[in-house]
Parts: C-alpha cells; structure tokens; sequence
C-alpha cells in the first residue's frame, strides 16, 4: 500500500519535471534568433544592493546554449525517469530533487551577478549530493556523494574566494561587465591567485586529473541521474565557468598551459581508464571525464576555431552521452546486469534501442554523416590552429579520440550483436518513455550532422562568439575536402578499429599495468583520514578530561599575556613614593603570605581552610588599618562563616587524601605558575598605583550622599542608591544560590529515595 | 522611555519570582514561564523598534547622571542582542515544556531559565563595566543552577568544570575592573571611551585590556580557553544546552564587541591582532574538535566554539564591513545554533539516542525532521543562500580587501569542515538504515501537544535562517547601521554624556 501511495505522489512531480523542462526548451527557443542576431538579455532584481548582489541574469550564445542543452535533455531524461523509477517508493521526492536540480543549474548558467551565480553552483552541489545519495541505503551511495559533495564543495569555496577577487580586480559584480570591459585583469597583481582559485572550481566540478575520481563514484547515483547530471550538465558547469571567464582572464602563458595540459592528461588518463572498465555505466562515465579534459585542452586556446571546436563538441557530446546513458540504463533495468561480458544478443529482445545505441555511438565514434564526425573534424583544425603546441593538442585528440571510436562499439555493439546469453531476467522492449530519448538523440545527432548550418549558425557560432569575445561565423558543412583533419579522422579510425579489437587484451593488459597506481580515490581517503587523525590527536591533547589541565592553560595564558604585554609594551611603573610601610604591616603581608602556602602543603582540608581563613583575616586587618571598618567588619563575618560552615560539611566527606589531593608530579610547575601569576597581579597593581586616582566619583559621592541619597554612609548609599541595581543583581545572585543548592540537594534525595 | 530599557530586565526576574510562586501548581507555573517569555519577547521587539526610530536610548538608574549613576544603554546592537535573546528565550522555553521533566519544573527550572534571561539582557543592556560584572554573575549562578540541577552524575562532572573555568574568569573580570578603575577613576563605559585615551602609562591599559580580553575570551569560548564549554554543553538537558548555546557565549562575544570598540582601541595593532591569531586558531581547533567527536551534542558544541571563531574575526579586522559581518554572524548564529540543538533534542526524543552510532533511519521515519535539520545545518555550513552564506561571505570579503589572505583562506577551509560535520550528521543520522545494535525506537509516539511543543521553535527558527537568507538587504542594511555605530562610538558617548534630553 504504502508503495503505492509513494507512487501516485511521484506521478505529479514527474510530470512537473517534463512539463517544466519543456516550457524551458520552449521559451529558450523563442530566444534563438534574438540571441542568433547578437543580441544580449538581460534582466536584474536588486538582491543585496548594500553589498553589489543583483539577482541578475543574462543571455548570450553561450548561456542560451546551456540552457537548451539542460531543458531539452530534461524532458527525455524526464520521461525517462518516470519509467526507470516506476515503483520506487520515493519518486516523488526524487523529482523534486531533479527539479531543484534543474532550476539551480538554468540560473548558474544563466546568471550575470558572480554572488548570483555562486549560489546557483553551490545548490547544483547540494542537489547532487541529494540525488547521489537518493539510495541512501547502500553504503557505497552514501560514502560516494559525500565524497561527491566534499571535493566539489571544496573547489565551491575556492571559486568563491576567486570570484570575489576577480570582482575586485575587474570592478564589477556583474560577468557582463567582466567580459566587455577591458577589465584589466590579466594586468592585475592577483591574476595568479585568482585564475588558480578559479581553476579549482572548474577543475573540481568539472572532474580534471587530479579531482576526477568523484565522477566516476557519482554512478551510485541512479540512471537518469547519471545521464542527467554526471554527464549531460552538472559536470559542465566547469566548463562553462572557463567559457564564462575566458574574455577576461585567457590568453596568458598560464592560462593556456594550465588548461592544455591538464586537458590533455585528463583526456587521455581518463580514456585508458575507460578502456580497462567492464562495468558499462563506468566505462560511460570515464569517457565523460575524457570528454571534459577535451573541452578544458580547448578551451586552453585563444584560436577561434578552437573554441568553435569545443562549443561543438559539447553539443555532440550531450546528445550521445546521455543517449548512451540511457541505453545502458534499459539493458540493466532489462537484464539486471552493466559487465560487458555477460551481455550479448539482445537486439532481437530491443531493436530500436540497438539501433539508437549505434546512432549515438557512430556519433560518439566521429563517423560521418553524424554531428559527431564534423565535431572531429573541428577538433583536429582547432587542435592544428592551437599556436604554442599543436602537437600536443592534436597528439592528445588523436590518442583519446581513437580509444573513444574503441569503447563507442564495445558500449554500443556488444551487448546487442553476437550469440544471446542467458540473463536473470528475461529482456524484451522497453517501455516508451525510456527508449523515446536515446532514439530522439541519435536523431538529433544524425539530423544535425547532415544539415549542420542552422545548428551552427543558430547555437554555435553565437556560443563560440560569446565565449571568443569576437564575431567570426565558422562555415559547418559535413565535407570540407580532403585535408588534414580528414586524414587524421581515417588514422582515428583504424586506430580505433584496432582498440575494439583488441579490446579484451588491452583491458587485461591495462588492469596489470595500472592496478597499483594510487588512484584519486585513495588519495582522498588518505587526506580524509589524516584530518580525521590530526583532530582525534587535536582533541585528545586540548580536551582531555581533566580540570587541573584545562585551569592550568588558563593561568598560563593569563600571566602571560597579561605579563607580556605589561613588560613589552612598557608599562611596568613603580610609585613615585615608596610608602614608609609600618613594622606591623609587613607582619599583616607575613600572616597573609603564610595563609596562602598552608593550603598547598596541607594534609588534611580543615589545615587548609584555615590557612585560607587566616588570608581573609589579614585583607580584613588592611581594610581595617586603611580607614574601611566596615568593609574589615564584613570581610571578617564572611571568613568566619566560610570556615565554620566549610567544616561542617568537612564531617560528611571522605578523607581529602583519599580524593582530590593533586599528585606529587607537576606541583613544582603548578607552584612556578602561580608565583608568576602572583608576580604579574603584582605588577599590575603597582603600575595602576602609579598612576594619579581620577577621584571625580568619589567627590560627587561625597557631595550627593546626603542631599541627594539621604544618608551618612556613602558606601550605604552607593549600595543602596547610586548603585542599586548593582545590588539588585547581587541579591538575585545569592536567591539562586540558595534555591539552586536547594534543588540540588533535594531533587537527588527525592530521586535516591524513589528508585 | 527608560522604562523600556528596563522592561527586558524586569520581566524576566518578574516571571521568575511568580513561577516560583506558584510552583506546587504545576499548570500554572508552566503558563507563568511561557507567558513570562511571550511578554519578554514583544517588549524586546519594542525597544528594537524604539531604538531604530529614535536612536540609542539611554536610562539612568535611580536617576543618577552618568557617570556617577549606572546607566543602560540601547544602541542598535545592545537591542538587536536584546531581541534575539527574548526571540529564542520565548522559543526554547516553549521547546521545555515539552522536554524538561516535571522534576525539575518543581525544582525552580523555570525561575532559573528567566533569571538567565534577564542576566542576558541586563549584560547586553548596562552601559557601566561593573554593572557588566553583575550580570555575568546573575548570569554564572542561574546557569551553574540549570546545568546542575538533576545531580546526575555527568551532570555533576560538567557543572563543575563549567563553574570552575567559568569562576576564574569572572576573578579575571572583576580584577580587570579594579584596575581600570584605578587608572582611569571611572567605570561608565562611554566615559571610559576617552579616559583610556587620558592615561599616560598606555602600557598599563594595554596589559589591562589583555586581561580583559582573557577573560571575556573564557566567557566566549575562544581558544585556547574553551575547554569548560565542549565539557559540559552535553550534560543537561538539550533545552538548556540550547539556551546555553544561543546565549551564553554570545554574552562573552558582545562584550569583546562592546569593550573593544567602544573602550579599547587605543592601540589595535596590539589587541585586534591578537584576536586575529585567536580567531583563526578558535575556528580550527573548534572545527577539529567536531570532526572527532559522534555524539550530535557534542559535535555541535565545538561547532559553537569553532563559530565564534568568525565572529571574533569580525571584531579583530575592524573595518566597518568585517563588523557588519560580525553582527550579521551573530544574529545568524544565534537561531541557528539553537536550532539545531532543539533538533537534536527532538532526535533523542524520537529515536532515544544522541550518538550518531546508534542512530539512522530517520529520512524515511521522520522526513519533515529531516528537511527542518537540512535548514540550519546546511547555514551553519554556509550554502546559499541561507543566512549563514551570507555572513561567511561578508567576512570573507572583509579579509580579503584587507588582503588578509590567509585568514580568509582559514575561514574558507573552516567552512569546508563544517560542511564535513554537518553532512556527517545527516548521512549517519537521517540516510544510513538503523544500525542492527541501534538505540531501541523512542518509547513513545509523540503526543500533539509534544509535536506542537517540539516542532514550533523549529519551524519559526527555520523559516527565520530562511529569511534571512533570501531576503537580506534589510537584515544587511540594519547590520551596517549597528556596526557604524559600533566603530565610531562617538554617538554613543554623546549619547550617554552628551547631557541628551533623557
């Protein structure tokens, strides 16, 4: 019942999903030709003027790119979901997750504002570590978006760090004024610091070597989710980010190496990773990260073409990595099993599905007529315009490329060709909603690729523009002659060929090579535990436990800052005079002095609350000598209770040796510390004797006591009158000491005699 | 308009004495406190607004001029501090009456949690420093009486470091008057603003602020003096612990604000970078603290002390931005902290346990708990855009126009920790599945007046984190005004002695 229940509660979120993606698609796409034409949009709502926060957002080519790419891949990924998840007990909350998701990740990449656009990034963070998690069941889901979560959010307070700089640097709040204005950043002293805090953010959320390894642990996520945010979206909004700042902070020998190398490694890291997986969905979502180095290495450019390139890229790879996604999804909703060698056989079961998987994957691959193939081809000019290392860049792209044509066919061919295996569960078609996205994808791919102009002209080339800060319209078409870039496709291709081939050699033969690299993952372990480690050590130290510690560091600090600052900022000062202090005086100090070291050696409590009798009684005689009877007469009174009453209560306890006598060890440093504690009070008090006593208080006191407070004791009327709030408080004081100790006593006795 | 300062004052102890009163009718003691702290609450949103419309309002007590007489003094910060702690008094003691047992009701719960109260707003209130010292004694005995009050045995442990650290820094206090007084013949604090400036020896007042900084420093929990708070903050029960954690530390970091812009600052380079090292080494120690601990209370104790941390900050950098921070970081702080300690309560009443070992499952058995600790927990943390993003991000903008790097790099990786903490709560907490050796299920279901009693504080403290965070201009514009007011406090003086009309 209950599970039906959740059922029905999930119809209307998932329809809600679909619905909103496609009011997206639909309203992006009344922005195509305005957009197309070199228009800007924007729209700004006063957030927190005081601090120069807009809720501001702004279209150009690149962000309304984005946007069509997040909306439309929702409705598929949508419809997809509510078959995936059909029966699930949580569907409903699961859609609210991807909704929130949806809407955090349209106003990042739509955003204007960099306060704006940093809280959009830190919620698709949190949405995704809500939806890796959402079968939070399984350990492995837990572990993996809480790592998930800790590595993106880290790079989070980089960017933030490195947006505000950037802020700072640019003299704006707003991206749209960071790009335009010739904002002077690169001339800045804080570039550095702020392209490496940017860098971090990217690198992070967009999973560059040496961050990578929490894209592939997001596959604990469901399907749709991997397809939807791991591959699709979310992990671009690193990329986005680098296409965002590319106006103002690119073009540096910084800059340029940084992205290009660590595009590069990561590509190709990442597609021999790739090849050496036998789980599909892993092997997918290595290829993602490959896909990411490849657009960070292009990015690293200033060649126009190069950025066209990535821009292209980008679209060819949303549409069939969220195809293939899919597609791996129905054969493990269909046969209960990813691991490539147990699958086999099943386009008879699934045929449009093979079908789209192929589409997607000779996409993938880069042959023609497909978007895919003119995305390759703009990667090999790009990589051949890139000025400072083209064969990197191209030696980069051709290696990764080739293992790419390798896994498309081991992801898309072999689990439907060759002889049909036995599975746990019988497959046969899938329902509607999951097989409509992978095959409206691959003909998305196929469609864009035989008739690339209105894609290009339309989303492309505004893209590009955007990111390149200059309008320069490259001309798609499927054939552009026989070049380079051609014959580096036909060595791709046979290379690739070879990679299928001998796929299963090479996995056995990378699983030897690379099983004892340390792996990202076991690095954040690492670095996890020694935190970990560092503060189980840090705490044991600070808060161990004991009173005698935690009183001792007190002292401590305080004689020494207090007697540090009094000697080094020069304040020690002795009286001008030195008082003609009276034989029986020093007696008084004696007696006081000796009152004070008879508790520490004193073997038994009552020794010692006399020996502290006798130091209140010798304050009492130095009141008393100094003109304050009074004072001398209370002080005396309170003395002789405390001792009276202490030592009755000395009757009921145990013996003292037995209990709270400190041990031998340390007292030598106890008896040091409280000297010196004595030592500075001591100090203090003669500096403050140096100086002349402002008396104006006494005088008014002295003038008003009787006209003004009616009587003859001013220390009557400064308790009573000048002061009585200050009595007030202590009157409260001494109530709640009494009905405390009352309570206290009682309520144990009560307590004791019930149970 | 005097009798408004004292309003805030005077409830409280009011209510005190009438719980006590009629505490053998337990019925009406219980309507005696809630009222108590209703009627505290709206007489704090008065002031705040008597304060926003008029300026600081100044009382002279038994109509003595100042600085002869004890003057309270309400500047927008003194009221804003006043508002909050009528704000969560009112919402935590609705949180006991469903928590605290009959017990120690009978026992003069009541009377201690207003007299706290009225400690609490008589220190953020007193504009004369040894008034101040009243206060934190008022302060020190209701809650020695609270944390105490049961005998348990971990109770007892906690209560007495707790009285132990604690005494020796209100020794430290009262010493730190005595000789102020002695150099400067006053205790009036907008008259101590200049007589610090007239004392030849600065050398002297530069050792007394020290002193003053220490022992304030063991009120707010700073390090290395933070050790009574991890000690015993788990103790008594979450009702206590929450008051306690919404106020008590916030008193020793008003003072630190109060002393050290409006007294202390003859000599910045000296004291404010001092606190600068603190505050980082507060933020870390307390962060570390958390990240080894399982036990929910616990965890969020050293949280408190790691916050204070970015509080102190804002006090160290001193410009007017790191103060707004530090005043927008402890309104946030306050509600949120509270928060989650109510929502640990209600975690331990719920699934009887606090250690997160022992706990799990509660995603799936109380979803509505989960989305109100997701709430303050993801503030806390700093995601946007709830309130505690907000404070983070004017601190760090602080630091780093002060080119501080370093410190806005220990604010930032802070935050990643806290992050840890937080997330580990909910992962172990609210995703994991029951562990087989979990606590056994809560004893009873909760009854509607639990649920009302329980859940209310929650939401209204929620949807103020919430609102805050999205709608924060104003909460942004008010903390800008407090903290001009905070760093030219010549208004401030003139206000007290400048011979105003009141």
């Amino acid at each position: 019942m209950a599970e039906r229940g959740g059922e029905s509660r999930g119809q209307v979120p998932g329809w809600a999903f679909v619905l909103l993606s496609l009011a997206g698609v639909v309203f992006a796409l009344t922005l195509v030709p305005r957009v197309a034409s070199g228009e800007v949009l924007r729209v700004a709502i006063p957030w927190l003027p005081s601090f120069g926060v807009q809720f501001s957002f702004f279209v150009d080519g690149l962000s309304l790119l984005f946007a069509l790419l997040i909306t439309g891949i929702g409705v598929f990924i949508g419809l997809y979901a509510r078959a995936y998840m059909h029966g699930h007990a949580q569907t409903g909350a699961f859609f609210c997750y991807l909704i929130f998701f949806q809407a955090s990740m349209l106003g990042l990449v739509l955003a204007d504002n960099i306060i704006t656009l940093f809280v959009f990034w830190e919620l698709t963070t949190v949405s995704s570590f809500l939806l890796i998690g959402f079968d939070h069941a399984s350990e492995k889901a837990r572990r993996n978006a809480w790592q998930a979560l800790l590595v993106t959010g880290a790079g989070g307070l980089a960017l933030l760090a490195g947006l505000l700089l950037l802020a700072q640097a640019g003299g704006s709040m707003e991206l749209s004024e960071l790009m335009t204005a010739e904002s002077g950043v690169q001339e800045h002293p804080l570039y550095l610091g702020i392209l490496v805090l940017i860098l971090l953010g990217a690198f992070t959320k967009s999973a560059q070597v040496p961050f990578h390894f929490w894209l592939p642990n997001a596959m604990a996520a469901p399907t749709p989710v991997s397809a939807y945010l791991h591959s699709a979206t979310m992990v671009k909004a690193g990329i986005y980010l680098l296409a965002r700042v590319h106006p103002s902070l690119s073009g540096t020998p910084e800059w340029i190496w940084t992205l290009t190398i660590f595009g590069a490694v990561t590509a190709v890291w990442a597609s021999i990773v790739a090849m050496r997986q036998t789980d599909l969905k892993l092997a997918l979502a290595y290829t993602t990260v490959m896909a990411l180095g490849t657009l960070t290495m292009f990015l690293g450019s200033e060649a126009h073409i190069a950025i066209t390139a990535a821009m292209t890229f980008l679209v060819v790879h949303c549409l069939y990595k969220s195809a293939l996604f899919m597609v791996i999804g129905i054969i493990d909703h269909e046969t209960g099993t990813r691991e490539v060698d147990r699958l086999g056989g099943l386009f008879r079961a699934m045929p449009i599905t093979a079908v789209a998987a192929a589409a997607a994957a000779f996409s993938m691959a880069g042959f023609p007529p497909f978007l895919g193939f003119i995305g390759k081809e703009l990667k090999y000019e790009g990589a051949l315009a890139v000025a400072s290392e083209p064969l990197l860049v191209a030696g980069a792209a051709i290696a990764a490329n080739a293992l790419m044509v390798g896994l498309a066919a081991v992801v898309a061919i072999r689990p439907f060709y060759g002889a049909p295996r036995t599975y746990d569960r019988t497959p046969h078609r899938p329902p509607f909603g999951m097989w409509i996205g992978p095959v409206f994808m691959a003909l998305l791919g196929l469609t864009f690729g035989v008739g690339p102009e209105y894609v290009g002209n339309l989303l492309i080339n505004p893209a590009a523009n955007a990111v390149a800060g200059i309008q320069k319209d490259v001309k798609f078409a499927l054939w552009h002659g026989v070049n380079i870039p051609l014959m580096m496709s036909i060595l791709t291709v046979a290379l690739g060929v070879a990679v299928f081939i001998f796929s299963d050699t090479l996995r056995r033969w990378l699983a030897s090579a690379l099983g004892h690299l340390l792996t990202g993952d076991e690095a954040y372990d690492g670095v996890k535990g020694a935190i970990l480690k560092l503060a189980d050590v840090q705490t044991a130290i600070l808060q161990n436990g004991s009173l005698r510690r935690y009183l001792f560091v007190v002292f401590a600090v305080t004689a020494a800052g207090v007697g540090g600052t009094l000697i080094a900022e020069g304040g020690m000062a002795w009286p001008a005079l030195w008082p003609d202090v009276p034989i029986y005086e020093w007696a008084i100090v004696v007696l006081i002095a000796a009152g004070a070291v008879v508790p520490m050696a004193a073997r038994s409590r009552l020794a010692g609350i006399c020996g502290l009798g006798t130091v209140g009684s010798g304050v009492a005689l130095i009141f008393l000598i100094y003109g304050a009877p009074d004072v001398a007469k209370t002080q005396l009174l309170v003395e002789v209770l405390f001792v009276v009453m202490i030592s009755v209560v000395f009757l009921k306890l145990p013996r003292f040796a037995e209990t709270t006598h400190p041990p031998k060890r340390g007292r030598l440093g106890d008896l040091t510390l409280a000297a010196i504690s004595g030592g500075v009070m001591t100090l203090m008090t003669l500096a403050v004797l140096d100086t002349p006593l402002n008396d104006h208080l006494t005088k008014y006191f002295e003038a008003n006591s009787v006209p003004g407070g009616q009587g003859g004791n001013i220390v009557n009327v400064i308790l009573v009158d000048f002061r009585a709030l200050d009595t007030f408080g202590e009157i409260v004081v001494v109530a709640v000491a009494a009905l405390g100790a009352f309570g206290l006593i009682k309520l144990r006795s009560t307590r004791a005699g019930g149970s | 308009m005097s009798w408004l300062l004292v309003l805030p004052i005077a409830i409280p102890m009011a209510t005190a004495v009438l719980a006590l009163l009629v505490r053998k009718q337990h019925i009406m003691e219980r309507y005696v406190s809630a009222g108590g702290g209703a009627a505290l609450f709206v007489a704090t949103v008065v002031l705040l607004a008597a304060v926003w419309q008029d300026g600081t309002l100044v009382g002279r007590m038994g109509n003595w001029p100042p600085p002869f007489g004890i003057v309270l003094v309400a500047d927008l910060f003194s009221a804003v501090m006043v508002l909050i702690a009528g704000l969560t008094g009112l919402l935590i003691v609705i949180f006991a009456l469903a928590t605290v047992d009959v017990e120690r009701e009978r026992f003069a719960f009541h009377s201690f949690y207003h007299i706290l109260l009225g400690g609490v707003c008589g220190a953020f209130l007193t504009g004369d420093v040894f008034n101040l010292y009243v206060w934190f004694e008022v302060m020190l005995i209701s809650s020695f009486a609270l944390i105490a009050l049961g005998g348990e045995k971990a109770q007892l442990d906690g209560a007495v470091k707790y009285a132990a650290i604690n005494l020796v820094s209100t020794i430290l206090f009262l010493t730190s008057i005595g000789l102020l007084y002695g150099a400067t013949g006053t205790l009036n604090m907008a008259e101590l603003n200049q007589a610090v400036r007239a004392v030849e020896n600065q050398g002297l007042i530069d050792a007394i602020a020290i002193m003053f900084l220490i022992a304030f420093g063991i009120k707010a929990a700073v390090f290395p003096l933070f050790f009574w708070l991890p000690a015993s903050y788990h103790t008594p029960p979450v009702a206590v612990t929450a008051i306690f954690a919404a106020l008590m530390t916030k008193v020793g970091v008003y003072a630190l604000f109060r002393m050290f812009t409006l007294v202390f600052t003859n000599d910045l380079a000296l004291t404010h970078t001092v606190m600068l090292v603190v505050a980082a080494l507060t933020m870390i120690t307390g962060v570390l603290g958390a990240a080894a601990h399982t036990d929910i209370r616990r965890i969020l104790s050293f949280h408190i002390v790691s916050q204070i941390g970015y509080m102190v900050l804002g006090l160290a950098l001193f410009t007017p931005l790191a103060l707004v921070g530090g005043v927008f970081y402890l309104i946030h702080h306050i509600i949120v902290k509270a928060n989650l300690f109510l929502i640990g309560g209600v975690i331990k009443r719920v699934a009887g346990s606090f250690d997160l070992n022992r706990l799990g499952g509660l995603y799936l058995s109380h979803p509505v708990l989960a989305v109100m600790f997701l709430i303050p927990a993801f503030s806390l943390a700093g995601f946007p855009p709830l309130s505690g993003f907000w404070a983070k991000l004017i601190l760090i903008k602080a630091s780093l126009d002060l080119e501080e790097y370093l410190i806005a790099g220990v604010a930032l990786v802070v935050g990643l920790l806290t992050i840890y903490s937080m997330t580990k709560i909910w992962i172990q907490a609210f995703w994991k599945p029951l562990p087989a050796d979990g606590a056994p299920a809560g004893p009873a279901p909760l009854s509607g007046f639990e649920r009302v009693a329980l859940y209310t504080p929650i939401i209204v403290m929620c949807a103020v984190t919430v609102t805050i965070g999205i709608w924060v201009e104003p909460f942004f514009v008010f903390a800008e005004r407090a903290a001009q007011e905070l760093i030219e406090p010549a208004g401030y003086v003139a206000a007290v002695l400048g011979g105003g009309p009141r």
